[in-house]
């Protein structure tokens, strides 16, 4: 039974000035982009002032770059090691997918397989972000609560947790996305 | 007895450069000095700080003589600042000598390969001056293994060979040292890019090889024979220091230890067991012997499970190095708990602010905290530590001097409170991550942190500034920072004005390093008279010109003025990467072709 849903009309009224991805689309790991801005003149100056820019939200968010040669000025052995645990630690047990919430500056990262059930996964994520998401239920979505929880599956589509059975889903979801109720109703909708 | 001037004006380079005449000889008539030299040498030979035994030399022409005669170990700062020629003519007793090379930003990429400090040419002229050497450190040098085994078999009384940030050389080149070296105490091989071609090195070191003190290859990937480490290990019975890399494992680790309880130093390689052959209480007496040990590092791969098996050497530790291991903040709280003479401490910020909670509460004598990124290069990714953590190790722990610490956000109320809880800052390294960043609350530059801290902490000597800065950071800090010896800057300042106060104002500044910061010509000509005082400038990416450059060469021939080339070529009126460093062996005669002297 297919259980997925379009979710193609989403995105449409998203603003996605908020959508803070950072670095080149695709490129979720971390290999340097060895894209040196030294040697240009108006970098520093951009930069100091790009924090300030106003196309951004009013609340902070970091201004999309590349990464610098260099910086943060970790040597290369460290640099090294880090890279090799990160990787052992990916390919590892662990089933670590990326977190945004809506509003957050930052992402944060999670194990999924810490969590045995929608129930566990929801406690864990309402400590890391200090919101309520409540449960999903197959009548209302997540009509209840502030906040509701997406996430991104195997194809690329975004959709609501707790659509399917958790095995399912843990085996499915590359990222997870907390957004605000109102912007979720679309998902439900489908229905 | 002459006394020397304590407001000796330091305004010619007093490292080793000096107009007297190495080779003058002394007459009766011109002696000035009533002890005989053989007595004053005696008494000189006593110093050891090499700032002192420079101002001794300078103090008269016997002390001078007496100085040179009776040195040592002579520390040369930048390679290319004097030669080895006129190392070797003035320092004749030579046993020891510390080396440093590459400009610092060289760790970071900065610096091409092949740039130079090879030091080759420097053993050439000792392995004649100084045939019984005993003692060679390295950092940043380009070394080969052609020099290890030129080094291994020319001084036959070689005894410590330390190696640090070093490139160029594979583990070939550690045979050759631990074959030949037979009195070989120290061999300290630190974060260098190192060729790792297996661990056979090791089994290089003969049967008679009892004598060492110091081993340590923790950043070496290859296997060694751990039969050969443990016989190695059983025989040399003056070790203190042994740093184990990550192929070695607990219970490796743990017959080590039985051959060592006199160590001092531990590296402990994995601090993992893969296959669980019995409980864990197998290890726990793992540490039982070891009554002298003061510092323990590595544990790259330790759990909850096993980090209690050193829960019994924790009371001792002065010194814990977790800089590798991924602990989370109650593992590290709960092994705090027992660490309670910790003087210096280094973490991964996987460890968090609660992690740093546990050290403010622990840890009341720490002087240095160094907290690494373990994901310095994902920007979207927020962990880490944040000015929360900081702040609560600053009020537990009012004795820190020493602080490195890399985060994603900081506020300027922070830094206040953080300065006003530990007034005695030496070393103040504040990284925040993302370059040119704001006050995150306030959205305010950061300047006022930094104020902060150069008008708390008079005693600083060593600054690294970053987050959003305008001038005004530069201006408190020449007009407050009057110790401070090393400064380095990213991203920061609106105009020459910042670089200007910087040093019309610090009167000890040795170092400066600047990146991508708006300095421009006028800023770099600023500094015309005081370059010279000074060991080097680096500056990068800045607004600096050729021209400028030519400028200050024409006008201070002892300076060094090198311009490095960008690959791109892109404008070639201005000078990309800029590095200015007194003198007194004039240009570089091995400078690759990126490389401009002016």
């Amino acid at each position: 039974m297919d259980q997925k849903r379009s979710t193609l009309n989403l995105f449409d009224n998203i603003d996605l000035a908020t959508e803070l991805r950072l670095g080149l689309p695709g490129t979720d790991d971390q290999p340097e982009i060895k894209i040196s801005i030294s040697g240009n003149k108006r970098s520093s100056s951009e930069i100091g002032s790009s924090t300030c820019k106003d196309e951004e939200e009013s609340s902070f968010s970091p201004p999309a770059k590349e990464q610098v040669v260099g910086w943060p000025p970790v040597r290369s052995y460290r640099k090294n090691i880090l890279q090799v645990k990160k990787t052992e630690l990916e390919t590892g047990s662990g089933m670590y997918v990326k977190v945004s919430m809506d509003g957050a500056p930052y992402l944060r990262k999670l194990d999924l397989k810490m969590y045995k059930s929608y129930e566990e996964l929801m406690k864990g994520l309402q400590e890391m972000f200090k919101c309520i998401i409540g449960l999903y239920s197959e009548r209302e979505g997540y009509n209840g609560s502030q906040h509701a929880l997406t996430y991104e599956d195997k194809d690329g589509d975004w959709m609501l947790v707790g659509d399917v059975p958790w095995e399912m889903f843990i085996s499915s979801c590359k990222r997870l996305r907390i957004m605000k109720s109102c912007e979720a109703r679309g998902l439900g909708d489908f229905l | 007895m002459p006394t020397m001037d304590p407001n000796r004006k330091k305004s010619k380079p007093v490292d080793l450069v000096d107009s007297v005449d190495s080779r003058v000889e002394l007459t009766e008539s011109t002696r000035s000095c009533p002890f005989p030299d053989e007595v004053l040498e005696r008494v000189l030979s006593l110093i050891d700080s090499h700032k002192d035994r420079s101002s001794v030399s300078l103090v008269c022409k016997d002390w001078y003589n007496a100085e040179r005669w009776s040195r040592r170990h002579v520390f040369i700062g930048n390679c290319y600042s004097v030669s080895p020629e006129i190392v070797a003519a003035r320092f004749p007793r030579i046993r020891s000598v510390t080396l440093k090379g590459k400009p610092r930003f060289s760790d970071f990429n900065l610096v091409p390969e092949d740039w130079g400090a090879d030091v080759h040419p420097w053993l050439s002229v000792f392995s004649s001056a100084y045939p019984f050497l005993e003692e060679l450190r390295l950092k940043r040098m380009a070394v080969s293994d052609e020099s290890l085994e030129f080094l291994a078999t020319s001084f036959h009384g070689f005894k410590a060979l330390s190696l640090l940030s070093c490139d160029g050389f594979s583990t070939d080149g550690l045979k050759a040292i631990a074959s030949h070296c037979k009195n070989l105490t120290e061999l300290d091989i630190q974060e260098n890019g190192i060729d790792d071609l297996g661990g056979h090195w090791l089994s290089c070191f003969p049967e008679s090889q009892t004598s060492l003190e110091v081993l340590n290859f923790a950043s070496l990937n290859s296997e060694v024979s751990f039969d050969a480490l443990e016989k190695l290990v059983s025989r040399c019975k003056s070790l203190r220091v042994l740093k184990l890399n990550r192929n070695i494992s607990l219970d490796q680790l743990q017959k080590l230890l039985l051959h060592c309880p006199q160590l001092m130093e531990l590296g402990t390689g994995t601090f993992m067991q893969e296959l669980i052959s019995g409980p864990v209480t197998e290890f726990k007496n793992m540490f039982s012997n070891c009554r002298k040990l003061v510092t323990v590092s590595g544990l790259w791969d330790a759990t909850p499970l096993y980090l209690p098996v050193i829960y019994p050497v924790c009371a001792s530790l002065t010194f814990l190095n977790l800089s590798y291991a991924t602990l989370q903040s109650s593992e590290l709280a709960n092994l705090l708990f027992h660490c309670r003479s910790l003087r210096r401490l280094w973490l991964l910020d996987t460890v968090g602010d609660k992690g740093l909670e546990a050290v403010g509460s622990c840890c009341p004598l720490l002087e240095e905290l160094r907290v690494f990124p373990a994901d310095p290069f994902d920007q979207e990714i927020f962990l880490g530590v944040t000015e929360s953590g900081f702040v609560s190790v600053s009020r537990g722990c009012p004795k820190l001097r020493h602080v490195l610490y890399f985060c994603r956000q900081m506020t300027n109320a922070a830094v206040a409170t953080i300065a006003r809880n530990c007034p005695d800052f030496t070393h103040f390294r504040l990284c925040i991550m993302n370059p040119g960043q704001p006050d995150y609350l306030t959205k305010e530059p950061m300047d006022e942190a930094f104020g902060a801290i150069v008008k708390t902490c008079t005693k600083l000597q060593r600054l690294a500034v970053s987050g959003l800065l305008t001038d005004r950071t530069f201006e408190y800090i020449g007009q407050h920072a009057k110790n401070m010896e090393t400064l380095s800057v990213a991203f920061a300042g609106n105009s020459d004005l910042g670089m200007e106060c910087v040093l019309k104002g610090c009167p000890k500044l040795r170092k400066l390093e600047i990146r991508d910061c708006p300095f421009g010509n006028a800023a770099l000509l600023s500094g015309l008279t005081k370059y010279e005082s000074m060991r080097s400038l680096w500056m990068s990416a800045c607004n600096v010109t050729m021209n400028a450059c030519r400028m200050l060469a024409k006008e201070k021939p002892r300076l060094n003025v090198e311009v490095m080339r960008d690959e791109e070529g892109s404008d070639d009126s201005q000078a990309h990467k800029v590095y200015v460093y007194r003198s007194v062996a004039g240009p570089r005669r091995d400078a690759p072709p990126f490389v401009l002297t002016l």
